[in-house]
Protein backbone atom coordinates (compact mmCIF):
# COMPACT_ATOMS: atom_id res chain seq x y z
CA UNK A 1 0.00 0.00 0.00
CA UNK A 2 2.74 2.46 0.99
CA UNK A 3 4.67 1.44 -2.10
CA UNK A 4 1.72 2.49 -4.23
CA UNK A 5 1.61 5.90 -2.51
CA UNK A 6 5.33 6.51 -3.24
CA UNK A 7 4.80 5.39 -6.82
CA UNK A 8 1.86 7.76 -7.32
CA UNK A 9 3.81 10.68 -5.80
CA UNK A 10 6.67 9.83 -8.17
CA UNK A 11 4.45 9.64 -11.27
CA UNK A 12 2.86 12.97 -10.32
CA UNK A 13 6.30 14.52 -9.77
CA UNK A 14 7.49 13.21 -13.15
CA UNK A 15 4.50 14.66 -14.98
CA UNK A 16 4.92 18.03 -13.20
CA UNK A 17 8.63 18.14 -14.13
CA UNK A 18 7.91 17.36 -17.77
CA UNK A 19 4.80 19.48 -18.24
CA UNK A 20 6.33 22.48 -16.45
CA UNK A 21 9.32 22.16 -18.81
CA UNK A 22 11.62 22.24 -15.77
CA UNK A 23 13.06 19.03 -17.27
CA UNK A 24 13.93 20.82 -20.52
CA UNK A 25 17.55 21.71 -21.21
CA UNK A 26 16.26 24.83 -23.01
CA UNK A 27 14.49 26.13 -19.90
CA UNK A 28 17.59 25.63 -17.74
CA UNK A 29 19.77 27.46 -20.24
CA UNK A 30 17.20 30.24 -20.55
CA UNK A 31 17.07 30.54 -16.75
CA UNK A 32 20.84 31.07 -16.50
CA UNK A 33 20.58 33.65 -19.32
CA UNK A 34 17.84 35.41 -17.28
CA UNK A 35 15.78 35.12 -20.48
CA UNK A 36 12.43 34.33 -18.90
CA UNK A 37 10.59 34.48 -15.60
CA UNK A 38 9.32 30.91 -16.09
CA UNK A 39 11.84 28.92 -13.99
CA UNK A 40 12.06 31.65 -11.34
CA UNK A 41 8.27 31.64 -11.17
CA UNK A 42 8.21 27.88 -10.68
CA UNK A 43 10.82 27.88 -7.92
CA UNK A 44 9.45 31.10 -6.38
CA UNK A 45 5.82 29.96 -6.22
CA UNK A 46 6.87 26.52 -4.92
CA UNK A 47 8.84 28.30 -2.21
CA UNK A 48 6.10 30.77 -1.31
CA UNK A 49 3.76 27.87 -0.59
CA UNK A 50 6.57 25.73 0.81
CA UNK A 51 7.65 28.34 3.37
CA UNK A 52 4.10 29.08 4.53
CA UNK A 53 3.15 25.39 4.74
CA UNK A 54 6.33 24.46 6.58
CA UNK A 55 5.76 27.25 9.11
CA UNK A 56 2.20 26.03 9.69
CA UNK A 57 3.46 22.46 10.20
CA UNK A 58 6.05 23.65 12.72
CA UNK A 59 3.85 26.06 14.67
CA UNK A 60 0.94 23.67 14.94
CA UNK A 61 3.29 20.72 15.41
CA UNK A 62 1.48 18.75 12.72
CA UNK A 63 2.62 15.13 12.60
CA UNK A 64 3.14 12.81 9.67
CA UNK A 65 0.97 9.74 9.11
CA UNK A 66 1.32 7.32 12.01
CA UNK A 67 2.07 10.15 14.43
CA UNK A 68 5.79 10.39 13.67
CA UNK A 69 7.56 13.76 13.37
CA UNK A 70 7.82 15.33 9.94
CA UNK A 71 11.28 15.16 8.43
CA UNK A 72 12.17 18.82 8.84
CA UNK A 73 15.63 18.39 10.29
CA UNK A 74 17.89 21.46 10.43
CA UNK A 75 21.02 21.20 8.28
CA UNK A 76 24.45 21.48 9.94
CA UNK A 77 26.06 24.85 9.24
CA UNK A 78 29.11 25.10 7.03
CA UNK A 79 30.17 27.48 4.29
CA UNK A 80 32.74 25.59 2.14
CA UNK A 81 30.63 22.47 1.88
CA UNK A 82 27.52 24.21 0.54
CA UNK A 83 29.34 26.85 -1.49
CA UNK A 84 31.87 24.55 -3.22
CA UNK A 85 29.45 21.66 -3.52
CA UNK A 86 26.75 23.98 -4.79
CA UNK A 87 29.12 25.60 -7.28
CA UNK A 88 30.16 22.24 -8.73
CA UNK A 89 26.52 21.19 -8.91
CA UNK A 90 25.64 24.44 -10.73
CA UNK A 91 28.39 23.89 -13.30
CA UNK A 92 26.98 20.45 -14.01
CA UNK A 93 23.36 21.57 -13.96
CA UNK A 94 24.08 24.16 -16.65
CA UNK A 95 26.32 21.82 -18.67
CA UNK A 96 23.98 18.81 -18.76
CA UNK A 97 20.85 20.95 -18.47
CA UNK A 98 19.34 18.49 -16.02
CA UNK A 99 19.32 17.99 -12.27
CA UNK A 100 18.80 14.63 -10.53
CA UNK A 101 14.97 14.50 -10.64
CA UNK A 102 14.53 15.48 -14.31
CA UNK A 103 17.34 13.09 -15.33
CA UNK A 104 15.09 10.16 -14.51
CA UNK A 105 12.00 11.83 -15.96
CA UNK A 106 13.88 12.26 -19.25
CA UNK A 107 15.02 8.65 -19.18
CA UNK A 108 11.35 7.66 -18.98
CA UNK A 109 10.53 10.09 -21.78
CA UNK A 110 12.83 8.04 -23.97
CA UNK A 111 15.94 10.21 -24.35
CA UNK A 112 18.69 7.59 -24.49
CA UNK A 113 21.53 10.11 -24.15
CA UNK A 114 20.37 11.05 -20.65
CA UNK A 115 21.60 7.62 -19.54
CA UNK A 116 25.15 8.90 -20.07
CA UNK A 117 24.35 11.87 -17.81
CA UNK A 118 22.96 9.48 -15.17
CA UNK A 119 26.03 7.27 -15.51
CA UNK A 120 28.22 10.36 -15.00
CA UNK A 121 26.15 11.38 -11.96
CA UNK A 122 26.61 7.94 -10.40
CA UNK A 123 30.34 8.24 -11.08
CA UNK A 124 30.46 11.69 -9.49
CA UNK A 125 28.60 10.44 -6.43
CA UNK A 126 30.97 7.48 -6.12
CA UNK A 127 34.12 9.62 -6.45
CA UNK A 128 32.75 12.02 -3.84
CA UNK A 129 32.35 9.06 -1.50
CA UNK A 130 36.01 8.18 -2.00
CA UNK A 131 37.32 11.74 -1.60
CA UNK A 132 35.01 13.17 1.03
CA UNK A 133 37.44 12.85 3.93
CA UNK A 134 39.96 14.94 2.01
CA UNK A 135 37.52 17.73 1.13
CA UNK A 136 36.73 20.79 3.29
CA UNK A 137 33.27 20.40 4.79
CA UNK B 1 -1.02 19.75 -24.75
CA UNK B 2 0.21 23.20 -23.74
CA UNK B 3 2.94 23.31 -21.09
CA UNK B 4 1.80 24.18 -17.60
CA UNK B 5 2.47 27.78 -16.56
CA UNK B 6 4.78 28.50 -13.65
CA UNK B 7 1.94 29.40 -11.28
CA UNK B 8 0.48 25.92 -11.73
CA UNK B 9 3.79 24.04 -11.75
CA UNK B 10 5.39 25.66 -8.70
CA UNK B 11 2.49 24.98 -6.31
CA UNK B 12 2.30 21.38 -7.59
CA UNK B 13 6.01 20.92 -6.75
CA UNK B 14 5.24 22.22 -3.24
CA UNK B 15 2.42 19.65 -3.13
CA UNK B 16 4.91 16.85 -3.93
CA UNK B 17 7.12 18.05 -1.07
CA UNK B 18 4.20 18.17 1.40
CA UNK B 19 2.90 14.78 0.26
CA UNK B 20 6.29 13.23 1.06
CA UNK B 21 6.48 15.03 4.42
CA UNK B 22 2.98 13.82 5.23
CA UNK B 23 3.97 10.18 4.70
CA UNK B 24 7.03 10.71 6.92
CA UNK B 25 9.64 11.14 4.18
CA UNK B 26 11.44 14.06 2.58
CA UNK B 27 11.77 15.46 -0.92
CA UNK B 28 15.31 14.87 -2.22
CA UNK B 29 16.24 13.24 -5.49
CA UNK B 30 20.04 13.16 -5.49
CA UNK B 31 20.27 10.85 -2.47
CA UNK B 32 19.00 8.11 -4.80
CA UNK B 33 22.35 8.28 -6.59
CA UNK B 34 24.08 7.46 -3.31
CA UNK B 35 21.64 4.62 -2.70
CA UNK B 36 22.29 3.26 -6.20
CA UNK B 37 26.06 3.29 -5.49
CA UNK B 38 25.42 1.41 -2.27
CA UNK B 39 23.31 -1.23 -4.05
CA UNK B 40 26.11 -1.58 -6.60
CA UNK B 41 28.53 -2.55 -3.82
CA UNK B 42 30.31 0.80 -3.31
CA UNK B 43 30.22 0.17 0.46
CA UNK B 44 33.35 -1.93 -0.03
CA UNK B 45 35.21 1.13 -1.34
CA UNK B 46 33.94 3.76 1.11
CA UNK B 47 31.93 3.68 4.33
CA UNK B 48 29.94 6.57 2.85
CA UNK B 49 28.07 3.89 0.92
CA UNK B 50 28.03 1.34 3.70
CA UNK B 51 24.48 1.74 5.00
CA UNK B 52 21.22 -0.15 4.94
CA UNK B 53 19.98 0.95 1.53
CA UNK B 54 16.69 -0.89 2.00
CA UNK B 55 15.60 2.00 4.24
CA UNK B 56 15.87 4.19 1.14
CA UNK B 57 13.80 1.90 -1.02
CA UNK B 58 10.81 4.26 -0.81
CA UNK B 59 12.79 6.98 -2.65
CA UNK B 60 13.76 4.57 -5.43
CA UNK B 61 10.06 3.90 -5.89
CA UNK B 62 9.50 7.66 -6.21
CA UNK B 63 12.19 7.62 -8.91
CA UNK B 64 10.48 4.72 -10.66
CA UNK B 65 7.29 6.78 -10.58
CA UNK B 66 9.16 9.78 -12.04
CA UNK B 67 10.38 7.58 -14.90
CA UNK B 68 6.81 6.46 -15.58
CA UNK B 69 5.64 10.08 -15.32
CA UNK B 70 8.22 11.06 -17.94
CA UNK B 71 7.05 8.28 -20.24
CA UNK B 72 3.37 9.20 -19.87
CA UNK B 73 4.05 12.92 -20.37
CA UNK B 74 6.25 12.58 -23.43
CA UNK B 75 3.92 10.09 -25.15
CA UNK B 76 0.45 11.29 -24.19
CA UNK B 77 0.51 14.74 -22.60
CA UNK B 78 2.98 16.87 -24.56
CA UNK B 79 3.88 17.88 -28.10
CA UNK B 80 7.50 17.81 -26.87
CA UNK B 81 8.50 21.29 -27.96
CA UNK B 82 9.60 24.15 -25.74
CA UNK B 83 9.20 27.80 -26.64
CA UNK B 84 11.84 30.01 -25.09
CA UNK B 85 12.79 33.67 -25.35
CA UNK B 86 13.65 34.57 -29.01
CA UNK B 87 16.81 36.39 -27.90
CA UNK B 88 17.99 33.21 -26.18
CA UNK B 89 17.16 31.24 -29.36
CA UNK B 90 19.46 33.56 -31.34
CA UNK B 91 22.20 33.15 -28.75
CA UNK B 92 21.88 29.36 -29.01
CA UNK B 93 22.05 29.53 -32.80
CA UNK B 94 25.41 31.26 -32.47
CA UNK B 95 26.51 28.10 -30.61
CA UNK B 96 25.20 25.93 -33.45
CA UNK B 97 22.13 24.81 -31.47
CA UNK B 98 19.21 25.31 -33.84
CA UNK B 99 16.56 23.01 -32.39
CA UNK B 100 15.00 25.53 -29.95
CA UNK B 101 11.24 25.59 -30.43
CA UNK B 102 11.28 22.26 -32.27
CA UNK B 103 12.20 19.77 -29.57
CA UNK B 104 12.15 19.23 -25.80
CA UNK B 105 15.92 18.77 -25.59
CA UNK B 106 18.46 20.10 -28.10
CA UNK B 107 18.94 17.40 -30.74
CA UNK B 108 22.50 18.70 -31.25
CA UNK B 109 23.35 17.43 -27.75
CA UNK B 110 20.79 14.73 -26.97
CA UNK B 111 20.13 13.31 -30.45
CA UNK B 112 21.32 9.73 -30.86
CA UNK B 113 23.62 10.71 -33.74
CA UNK B 114 25.41 13.18 -31.43
CA UNK B 115 26.70 10.27 -29.36
CA UNK B 116 29.38 9.62 -31.96
CA UNK B 117 30.83 13.07 -31.24
CA UNK B 118 33.45 12.77 -28.45
CA UNK B 119 32.89 16.40 -27.44
CA UNK B 120 29.17 15.86 -26.88
CA UNK B 121 29.85 12.61 -25.07
CA UNK B 122 32.22 14.50 -22.75
CA UNK B 123 29.61 17.25 -22.17
CA UNK B 124 27.02 14.67 -21.06
CA UNK B 125 29.44 12.65 -18.96
CA UNK B 126 31.17 15.58 -17.24
CA UNK B 127 27.87 17.42 -16.77
CA UNK B 128 26.44 14.37 -15.03
CA UNK B 129 29.63 13.85 -13.02
CA UNK B 130 29.53 17.42 -11.65
CA UNK B 131 25.84 17.08 -10.79
CA UNK B 132 26.51 13.85 -8.88
CA UNK B 133 29.68 15.02 -7.15
CA UNK B 134 28.33 18.50 -6.38
CA UNK B 135 24.97 17.40 -5.05
CA UNK B 136 26.54 14.91 -2.65
CA UNK B 137 29.23 17.40 -1.56
CA UNK B 138 26.52 20.03 -0.96
CA UNK B 139 24.27 17.42 0.65
CA UNK B 140 21.39 18.00 -1.74
CA UNK B 141 20.27 19.24 -5.14
CA UNK B 142 17.46 21.39 -6.45
CA UNK B 143 14.78 19.40 -4.62
CA UNK B 144 16.64 18.97 -1.32
CA UNK B 145 18.07 22.49 -1.03
CA UNK B 146 16.22 24.88 -3.37
CA UNK B 147 12.77 23.51 -2.51
CA UNK B 148 12.86 21.56 0.80
CA UNK B 149 15.73 23.40 2.51
CA UNK B 150 14.69 26.92 1.57
CA UNK B 151 11.07 26.14 2.50
CA UNK B 152 12.40 25.28 5.96
CA UNK B 153 14.42 28.55 5.96
CA UNK B 154 17.77 26.76 6.17
CA UNK B 155 20.76 29.08 5.73
CA UNK B 156 22.93 26.18 4.45
CA UNK B 157 20.42 25.65 1.65
CA UNK B 158 20.56 29.32 0.71
CA UNK B 159 24.37 29.10 0.48
CA UNK B 160 24.03 25.98 -1.67
CA UNK B 161 21.48 27.62 -3.99
CA UNK B 162 23.74 30.67 -4.36
CA UNK B 163 26.48 28.18 -5.26
CA UNK B 164 24.19 26.55 -7.85
CA UNK B 165 23.70 29.89 -9.56
CA UNK B 166 27.34 30.96 -9.39
CA UNK B 167 28.26 27.63 -11.01
CA UNK B 168 25.53 27.89 -13.65
CA UNK B 169 26.45 31.46 -14.56
CA UNK B 170 30.14 30.59 -14.84
CA UNK B 171 29.23 27.66 -17.09
CA UNK B 172 27.06 29.49 -19.58
CA UNK B 173 29.00 32.76 -19.62
CA UNK B 174 32.61 31.57 -19.58
CA UNK B 175 32.73 27.87 -20.41
CA UNK B 176 30.00 27.57 -23.09
CA UNK B 177 31.85 29.97 -25.43
CA UNK B 178 34.89 27.67 -25.13
CA UNK B 179 32.92 24.47 -25.77
CA UNK B 180 30.36 25.42 -28.43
Amino acid sequence: MKTLVYLIIGVFFGIVMYKSEAASWFRIYEMFEFGSFHMYGIIGSALAIGVIGTQIIKRRNIKALGGQDMQLNPKAMSIPRYLFGGLLFGLGWALAGACPGPMFVLAGAGYGSILIVIFGALGGTFIYGLLRNKLPH
Amino acid sequence: MNPWPWYVSGPLIALVMFALLFVGKQFGMSSNLRTACSIGGAGKASDFFDFDWKKERWNLIVVLGAIIGGFVSANYLSDNTVNINPDVVIKLESYGINSAGESYLPTEIFGDESLSDPKILAVLLIGGFLVGFGSRYAGGCTSGHAISGLSNLQLPSLIAVIGFFIGGLIMINFIYPLIF
